[in-house]
């Protein structure tokens, strides 16, 4: 078999920067370095244009204005811009914000730490599909409420969030409605019109562009949002975030942005497809097997299976040259099990028996089937070791038994 | 996560797979953990009950490969040795030995656990066959004339 190893099956994670993406940038290391901000001379005007240039091309891709984009580190800083930034301006309005239990820790740690100031949140539950519901943002509105924060896919379970029914909600009731697009971004269609969201989180290494860079959008238009700056120090940014802008990384991510923009009809179908052949290939060669999340409402390339009676780590080890992840509390530094997979109803004991298979652009057919090939004779392989599986054979109903645990 | 070249060699040749009967009266179980923690080691011995030699062990592990490594570990320690001597087995000799860092070490006390219980398991059942047979003598009296 063709396939080089190891295999990179973790594109939820991060990805590789895409080599059209690299060369765009590497002239503004050595050659146009100038800072953005030297408004004095050609290296700077140089650099300007570069980082203009980048705006526009994010801001196609979600049918955004250029002056909406605000450029960051990455979407953590995004997420902590746009929750505290709204919490801290809109502070007069009110002080509730509403969310949900399945956001990324960017979003729930920032709520965590708005709570100790005095805010409250609500934590939205999801249904055993991994979704919110609605009606129970627009009943969990109050006239205290300023922000409403769901995101559009989740990163470890591909579900997509009814995000434009919720944006109707917010616009309904005045309030305004961040979305985490990290992992809808430049993979599905984003519009923050359509959707009606009036802040929006982007990253760049999640889109075949460098780590280090991200951007919030921040509407102007219906309503004008402003933000209270969480980096102070030289008003960059129309004063919502200081610092040298990194144009290098810029100049990726609005690259990155502009190819996906192009090849997001083709490249979602071929992903898909590849996904729907990993699926199948599991499926119909072991049992036991179960899928985390909906379906129907998925990121083309995501997959996430729990494997009956095999622990998620020691499955890992076994296919030691495909690099995916877990769901397991072997794998967390925290020896937590996925809060997420807990979110979704999924038992603990499947929760640690759960692994993430994130495809991307650079995942070829013959890599699906040599990851099929490990994974179903690794599953197989620990089921033998598995006093779990020798348990369930026999018969025995493993919900029943009474456990010593440690 | 780095593995030791120890562990790794356990996971990819895990010793002494399988299992006992569990109703032979020489073999003591052990099933320790809990599906919910993501550990649950099955341990078993054979024990030779004149010399109180472990003379087989057998092992299941549904967990990491640092479980995996520690329950194989355990049986290979075992075997040919005294009941009176495996109770002896540390959870720290484990971890020394396949030199776990200190997000696993707790695979090495589950280890330590399992055989623990197998050995209790096996000494109920002397126990349990001995008040048996003490009855049945009792019941009996004129059996032996």
């Amino acid at each position: 078999m063709a396939v080089k190893l190891p295999i990179y099956m973790d594109n939820h994670a991060t990805t590789p920067v895409d080599p059209r993406v690299l060369e765009a940038m590497l002239p503004y290391f050595t050659q146009q370095f100038g800072n953005a901000a030297s408004r004095n001379h050609v290296f700077g005007w140089t650099a300007e244009e570069a980082v203009e240039n980048a705006r526009a091309q994010i801001a196609r891709l979600i049918n955004a204005s250029p002056k909406e984009i605000v450029f960051t580190s990455g979407a953590t800083e995004s997420d902590n811009l746009a929750l505290k930034g709204v919490a801290e301006m809109y502070r007069e309005k009110g002080n509730h914000i509403i969310t949900q239990v399945t956001e990324h820790k960017a979003v729930l740690d920032t709520c965590k730490r708005l709570e100790k100031y005095g805010y409250q949140v609500t934590y939205l539950p999801v249904d055993r599909e991994g979704r919110v519901d609605p009606d129970d943002v627009r009943r969990a509105i109050t006239p205290k409420t300023i922000l409403i924060s769901i995101m559009y896919a989740n990163n470890e379970i591909g579900v997509i969030q009814p995000i434009e029914e919720i944006g109707r909600i917010a616009k309904e009731h005045g309030v305004l409605f961040h979305v985490d697009g990290v992992q809808a971004v430049g993979k599905i269609p984003v519009d923050v019109q359509k959707d009606g969201i009036d802040l929006l989180s982007i990253s760049a290494h999640k889109i075949y562009g460098p780590k280090g860079v991200g951007a919030l959008y921040v509407r102007r238009k219906n309503p004008r949002v402003q933000l209270a700056a969480v980096i102070d120090g030289g008003g960059h940014e129309r004063g919502m975030r200081s610092g040298t802008l990194n144009v290098p990384g810029i100049v990726g991510l609005g690259k990155a942005c502009e190819i996906c923009q192009q090849e997001m009809p083709t490249e979602s179908e071929r992903l898909r497809a590849l996904r729907d052949r990993l699926k199948d290939g599991i499926l119909s060669r072991l049992d036991e097997v179960y899928i985390n999340g909906s379906m129907k409402y998925r990121l083309p390339n995501n997959l996430n299976l729990s494997f009956a009676y095999v622990e998620g780590e020691s499955l890992l080890m076994g296919i030691n040259d495909v690099a995916v992840s877990s769901g397991s509390a072997c794998t967390s530094a925290t020896l937590e099990p996925s809060y997420v997979l807990k979110a979704l109803g999924v038992g603990e004991d499947l929760a640690h028996t759960s692994i993430r298979f994130g495809l991307g652009r650079f995942n070829t057919e013959e890599e699906v089937d040599y990851v099929i090939e490990r994974v179903v004779e690794t599953v197989n392989r620990l089921r033998e070791l598995s006093p779990l599986y020798e348990l369930a054979k026999e018969g025995v109903d493993l919900s029943k038994m009474s456990w010593k645990a440690e | 996560m780095p593995y030791s070249d120890k562990v790794i060699d356990h996971y990819k040749n895990p010793r002494n797979v399988g299992s006992l009967p569990k109703d032979d009266p020489n073999v003591g179980t052990g099933l320790v953990g809990a599906p919910e923690c993501g550990d649950v080691m099955k341990l078993q011995i054979k024990v030779n009950p004149v010399t109180q030699v472990i003379e087989d062990a057998k092992f299941k592990t549904f967990g990491c490969g640092s479980a995996i490594a520690s329950s194989s570990l355990a049986t290979e320690w075992v075997k040919g040795k005294t009941i009176e001597e495996a109770l002896k087995i540390k959870n720290t000799d484990i971890v020394r030995e396949l030199s776990l860092p200190p997000v696993k070490i707790h695979c090495s006390v589950l280890a330590e656990d399992a055989i623990k219980a197998a050995i209790h398991d096996w000494k109920s059942k002397q126990q349990a066959a001995q008040v048996a047979a003490a009855a049945s003598e009792a019941a009996a009296p004129n059996a032996g004339d």
